[in-house]
């Protein structure tokens, strides 16, 4: 079982994001983590390789500047190896061409059964790469899991819906899009962090993956972002310190607000 | 202003359109002088009657048999927009819809502009507004390139209004064949029993955060009181994360956007993530320990003060209240 586990490296959440003033996209120049909510599909990945007895995962990625922090912490985590896709012409690709990107290294990486994804990134957020990377590779996809089984070369997953969860499942190979704390993500232990320094990362350009400067970046991306403006603020209210008796202060704010 | 033919990605619940799609048509009719809807299910003569009061005018319906309902879509939709050339098509920012989008994204070589809160026209340009840096800045971005552009956006984003339409005609299409994607089969389909509203729909909103402290606090906390007050239960991105509610739950900009008469916040510190969905609630009411948690900067009133010794004080002087 060969899993290929596509995972974001982000500014750190944490810090207040900033817009570049020339670009207006995201800046994303400092130091990245990996994104939180791919650590789920790390985690499900090593899980699944070992209930299969056999096979390894490998992680798949873009990012600027040749970036590799946050793919240590999942080399780290247990993964075999990465492919990194980075170049100067990638920057201000849209969702799209990222897709397309990542479905072009599942390729490179080669005799892949299952794609793991998550929901979406903590900074773009767009919720659209699983299904396009599938879309792009031609193969089903099931996304939203909250649980996955493999068995008899299917995949089988729990796909969270609006009323409840549906049992959906596909033939494998397939891309599999993973909803944050269905697994409980390890942390690296010191022997994991000293290994992941020597796993192979493939660094590789676009132009290695057979794109040219026109299809991705700023240039393949048909968007434009016209302006960048202030949302309608809200003012913060009154603050009170509880006392043991704050509830009934709560209890005539209902009552002004007609709910009690 | 207008342009010529837009086309929304209606979904259901049970028997009738969802709130989501009647949002998007009421949007629709606003910038569109054709409107018409596209749906995967096999009761679109069910939903024809409210689909046309909001205005619109056909319904192109087909049936996804047991496939997975977006890849069907796609599918279809990759066909239709070759014969009926849509100016723009839109998608709510839902589960199914989300698919759907993605996989037409790649088939016809567009761009999806995503998470949208706004829609507006400027001259023969459509541009989307996204919420930002937890609702403080909103990006637009107009689309370039070629015809149907494709948006998605996030329900409650708009709100719905009948045009007092008559029924749309149905147009049935076959259903397509969807290649390796169309293997992927549902199987069953589980409902869960839900008391009271919907989180989106709901006129009160109880979320609890990180400060409830553990997965067990959250039903004497948290649904407890959302009972309570007949509102539904919500979630900050950390409890989900850590796994102590399903991801269905999650308020916030990966999560779902909920617009209430009233917020009740217990435990949430306020990382933007998080307000992004709820800033736009009429009334927020925030409990949290730290004073200096950002939830209060939008809160018409907070308490500063531990959710586990207000809330059951708040609920038994509601249940006392009557």
């Amino acid at each position: 079982m060969n899993i290929a586990v596509c995972v974001k490296q982000i500014p750190d959440p944490a810090v207040p994001g900033e817009l570049n003033p020339e670009t207006s996209a995201l800046k994303r120049e400092g130091k990245l983590i990996l994104d939180d909510s791919d650590s789920y599909g790390v985690e499900m990945a090593l899980q699944l390789v070992t209930a299969a007895g056999g096979g390894e995962v490998t992680l798949v990625s873009m990012a600027p500047n040749n970036e590799t922090s946050g793919l240590r912490t999942a080399l780290a985590m247990g993964a075999a190896k990465a492919v990194l896709v980075s170049d100067d012409t990638l920057a201000g690709s849209d969702a799209l061409s990222t897709a397309k990107i990542l479905a072009k290294s599942v390729e490179r990486v080669g005799d892949i059964d299952l794609v793991l994804t998550a929901t979406e990134s903590t900074d773009g957020y767009t919720g659209t790469i699983p299904a396009q990377i599938a879309e792009a590779l031609g193969w089903p996809s099931l996304t939203f899991a909250k649980s996955v089984a493999i068995a008899d070369g299917k995949v089988k997953i729990q796909r969270q819906t609006e009323a409840g969860f549906d049992d959906v499942e596909a033939p494998l190979p397939a891309v599999v899009s993973v909803t944050a704390g269905v697994v409980e993500p390890r942390y690296p232990s010191f022997k994991g962090i000293m290994e992941a320094k020597k796993k192979p990362v493939d660094e590789v350009t676009a132009g290695d993956l057979g794109f040219n400067p026109d299809q991705v970046g700023w240039a393949g991306s048909h968007q434009e972002i016209v302006e960048v403006r202030a949302a309608p603020a809200r003012e913060a209210g009154e603050k009170i310190e509880d006392d043991g008796e704050s509830h009934a202060r709560i209890v005539t704010f209902l009552e002004g607000l007609k709910i009690i | 202003m207008s342009i010529e033919k837009v086309w929304v990605y209606a979904e259901s619940e049970g028997d009738k359109p969802a709130t989501s799609t009647l949002e998007l048509l009421t949007k629709a009719r606003e910038i569109a002088t054709t409107v018409e809807c596209v749906y995967v299910g096999d009761n679109a003569d069910a939903l024809a009657g409210v689909l046309g009061e909001y205005g619109a005018s056909k319904v192109h319906a087909v049936s996804p048999g047991d496939a997975l309902p977006g890849v069907i879509g796609a599918a279809a939709l990759v066909e239709l927009v070759g014969a009926e050339s849509p100016d723009l098509i839109l998608f709510a920012q839902t589960y199914d819809a989300r698919d759907a989008a993605a996989r037409l994204s790649v088939r016809l070589d567009r761009t999806v502009l995503t998470n949208g809160g706004e829609l507006r026209l400027d001259g023969d340009r459509v541009i989307v507004g996204t919420a930002i840096f937890g609702g403080n800045t909103i990006v637009d971005t107009a689309f370039t390139g070629e015809k149907p552009y494709l948006a998605m956006i996030r329900p409650k984003s708009f709100a719905a209004e009948s045009a007092s339409g008559s029924a749309s005609p149905v147009a049935t299409v076959a259903t397509p064949d969807a290649g390796r994607a169309g293997e992927a089969k549902v199987l069953e389909r589980h409902v869960e029993e839900r008391e009271g509203p919907k989180l989106e729909e709901a006129a009160i909103v109880v979320s609890g955060g990180r400060g409830i402290g553990s997965a067990e606090a959250y039903g004497p906390l948290v649904d407890e009181l959302a009972k309570l007050l007949q509102g539904a239960s919500g979630a900050s991105r950390a409890i989900v994360d850590a796994g102590w509610v399903p991801y269905s739950k999650q308020v916030g900009q990966t999560g779902k956007t909920v617009k209430p008469k009233l917020y009740i916040a217990l435990g949430i510190s306020g990382a933007t993530q998080h307000l992004v969905g709820m800033k736009g609630s009429d009334v927020i009411l925030a409990i949290n320990k730290d004073g200096e948690a950002p939830i209060f900067s939008v809160a018409d009133l907070g308490i500063v003060g531990d959710v586990h010794k207000v809330v059951p004080k708040l609920i038994e002087a509601i249940q006392a209240h009557g």
